[in-house]
């Protein structure tokens, strides 16, 4: 797509105000010089922004379309990141072997259910947040710093706590049950306990964002139509399910947009959550690997680089499959109103 | 007018914005065309270093450059060592990028041996480097008696155990005794185990902290491990190995391990709170569980030998053959691994000495541990390394390996049958493996 940009400008126009004049040019030193003007003056218009966009375009297939089908081209063999040089043609077996192994569905089946228990209760506690925050009130400001806070927090240290806060013997959770009498979990161990504590990072670091983005689409909404709500007699809460939602429709489904992108690339947490080798393979039973995880444990502990390219080629395709469900769901969702 | 003044102008932004991107792009080559001298023409050699090796926190480079005013050292230390090797291996793929001399851990020594000898330079001519144990440069050692660096320092192992908790199990605390116990093999120290978890009062401590140390040390004491001298696969037929991985399944059946993971967020609380009596420790952990354990607990842990000697880490430093100070960075290492500075670095930091020399050096021989009771570590795990078998017989993923089985115990320790645990682990090689 890229490809095309930067070269064309230099020979296209060129020939074109040459080829009327071909034989006076050597007589006349005028025409000469009108010649090069115009020339340049089409370069001007016609190159120049293609130049202006160009170091752009050079970086971005630097680093991003050339990794992009490089990334490719090594999924369809056998590499290894000691010996790269030496690739050996698998075609797309690399693909079937993923696409039947227990591992890929495993970590497809985690990215999805943590992505779920992440998702749904921080965006649905971000619109709670933001409609407390559209209240005129004091220390407003105030509150809504707060509510960044979390975001501004590097994944590495808010992962670290977290996983101090869930740890088995003397993590403060344990620490809490047992004041209700109840007996500590084995948070990392067991499935459903790892996804949930991974999940409650991700919610943790992510509501307040997500609110500021709510609250920024609730002020844009016009009073009038809640003043007209009220003296149609609704209450705060038909308000907020009959104005408010409806009013900022299009920034829900951006915050679904980003926070599925966000789920399906899920890595930093749960590695961090995991500490060490059971970081990389999610667990000791790979109770919550991602498919993030599988990708790094491929490339990066067992050093297969067409393994890994495949995996990260599937996750490519898998978000766009889901790109276009969410597209098909949000035009069926769009057409009553 | 006008136009013209505009064109050239337009010309003018043109190929600067072109010369900078070129630039930009130009600037991701890296540093090559290094000429290993300085502004002022002394010698510069650089150094790629992992962890704590040293060099770098010791006052031994600058040592170096005062006896030697001529040359300059210049070392980088990254603090992961999964981080420095997959650099290492990404600029060795790349062949550039590389420092003067690179550090190269056990665990991906062979691996190097195998794939990229030809990029280290031979280190079997430096004179006077005859010192080491016997076992420690046969592993950085090519079939054609290449050797591609030389051994810094090394794991041998031992028990670390509880004084008072053995106390209240009613087992004896004098190391010499307890070594006792277990002085016949592995085996006597879970049967120990047993003892302790029947006999003890006043306390709800686990015997070890988990199975996978035990495991360890039992194939780290053996020749051969996970692969043969050819390079196949031997784990799952190798005795050794079924062995120690039997052992260390009955040890967590019996209820005697803490289900911890080693240096992970429980276990080091847990080394302060009495969670477990026992943990299998190579020299190098015992700074960690003073730091970790704390002032609260000196002279309740204890050393004791154990059963058979084995050795768990150690390193390495490599010259690039492409070095162009490669003679001078060849001297260097040899200084930095000669006895005296290992030696010196075993009374400054711990880092248990390679040289056999070194050893018998009284400042390491002699050493003792005030932390640790007194316990005369030196004597404790020089014994040890010199009980290691001559020939280690290393693999390419040896690394990777250990920790798939220790993730297999823990299958164990967290329910699974051991029969499903050892089939998924052997599943798992398979695939790691490649």
């Amino acid at each position: 797509m890229a490809t095309s940009t930067p070269a064309p400008p230099a020979d296209g126009p060129r020939e074109q105000p040459a080829g009327p004049r071909k034989r006076s040019g050597a007589q006349d030193g005028g025409n000469d010089r009108q010649r090069r003007r115009a020339l340049l003056h089409r370069l001007d218009v016609r190159g120049a922004p293609y130049t202006f966009i160009a170091p752009f375009f050079v970086i971005f297939i630097a680093f991003s379309f050339y990794p992009l089908i490089y990334t490719s081209w090594i999924s369809l063999h056998d590499v290894e990141l000691a010996t790269m040089d030496v690739m050996v043609w698998q075609g797309l077996q690399n693909y079937t072997e993923l696409l039947q192994d227990e591992k890929f569905w495993n970590a497809v089946a985690n990215t999805i259910t943590i992505g779920v228990i992440s998702a749904v209760p921080q965006l649905l506690m971000a619109l709670g947040l933001a409609h407390l925050l559209n209240y005129q009130m004091r220390g407003g400001a105030f509150f809504r710093v707060a509510a960044l806070a979390p975001y501004a927090t590097s994944v590495g240290a808010a992962a670290l706590v977290f996983t101090m806060i869930f740890e088995r013997d003397f993590g403060m959770i344990n620490w809490g049950l047992g004041l209700f009498g109840f007996d500590g979990l084995n948070w990392e161990s067991e499935k459903w306990p790892a996804q949930f504590a991974i999940a409650s990072i991700v919610i943790w670091r992510w509501t307040g964002y997500n609110a500021l983005l709510y609250l920024a689409a609730m002020q844009a909404v016009p009073r009038e139509r809640y003043e007209a709500a009220a003296i149609d007699g609704a209450s705060r809460w038909q308000q907020f399910l009959t104005v408010t939602i409806p009013g900022i429709r299009p920034t829900i489904v951006f915050t679904i947009v980003l926070s599925t992108i966000g789920s399906t690339q899920l890595f930093g947490e749960p590695l961090i959550f995991g500490q060490g080798p059971n970081g990389i393979t999610g667990g000791v039973d790979n109770q919550y690997q991602t498919l993030g995880l599988l990708l790094y444990e491929e490339g990066w502990r067992n050093y297969q680089m067409g393994r890994a390219a495949t995996v990260a080629w599937t996750m490519f395709l898998l978000l766009v499959l889901v790109f276009v469900l969410q597209r098909v769901l949000k035009r069926l969702l769009s057409r009553p109103s | 007018m006008g136009t013209v003044r505009k064109a050239v102008g337009t010309r003018v932004v043109a190929t600067v914005s072109v010369a900078l991107s070129l630039a930009l792009v130009a600037g991701c080559g890296g540093d090559s065309g290094d000429d290993g001298k300085t502004a002022d023409g002394k010698t510069k050699i650089t150094m790629g270093l992992f962890g704590v090796m040293g060099f770098k926190e010791t006052d031994l480079l600058k040592r170096y450059m005062k006896e030697n005013p001529d040359v300059v050292i210049e070392a980088e230390v990254a603090g992961d060592e999964q981080t420095y090797y997959t650099a290492l291996q990404t600029r060795l793929a790349a062949g550039s990028g590389m420092k003067d001399i690179q550090g190269i851990e056990i665990g991906r020594a062979k691996e190097l041996v195998d794939t990229q000898a030809d990029k280290f330079a031979d280190m079997s001519d430096v004179k006077g480097a005859d010192h080491f144990l016997p076992w420690k440069l046969s592993q950085v050692t090519t079939p054609k008696d290449k050797v591609i660096g030389l051994g810094t320092d090394i794991g041998p192992m031992a028990v670390c155990y509880r004084r008072d908790l053995f106390e209240k199990a009613g087992l004896p605390t004098d190391r010499e005794e307890v070594a006792a116990l277990w002085d016949k093999d592995w085996s006597e120290y879970v049967e120990t185990g047993k003892k302790f978890k029947k006999d003890l009062k006043g306390s709800d401590a686990a015997y070890l902290d988990t199975s996978t140390g035990l495991f360890n040390a039992m194939i780290y004491g053996k020749s051969q491990q996970f692969y043969d001298k050819q390079g196949e696969l031997i784990h799952q037929d190798n005795p050794d190995v079924k062995e120690a991985w039997d052992l260390a399944v009955e040890a967590s059946q019996a209820g005697l391990t803490a289900k911890l993971r080693q240096f992970q967020p429980g276990w080091d609380p847990g080394l302060a709170n009495s969670t477990f009596a026992t943990t299998v420790c190579p020299a190098w952990m015992l700074a960690h569980i003073s730091e970790k354990a704390g002032e609260k607990n000196k002279g309740q842990w204890d050393v004791a030998k154990a059963p058979q000697g084995a050795n768990w880490g150690g390193s390495f430093l490599g010259v690039m053959e492409s070095s162009p100070v490669k003679d001078e960075a060849k001297k260097l290492v040899a200084w930095l691994t000669a006895p005296e500075q290992q030696a010196y670095l075993f009374q400054e930091l711990g880092n248990f000495p390679s040289s056999a020399e070194a050893l018998e050096d009284p400042k390491v021989s002699g050493a003792k541990s005030e932390y640790f009771n007194d316990a005369p570590i030196g004597q404790i795990f020089g014994d040890a390394a010199r009980e290691i078998p001559d020939e280690q017989v290393l693999g390419r993923k040896d690394g990777t390996i250990k920790d798939l089985y220790s993730q297999g115990l823990q299958l164990v320790e967290q329910g699974k049958s051991p029969e499903e645990a050892r089939k998924t682990t052997d599943e798992r090689v398979k695939k790691a493996v490649g």
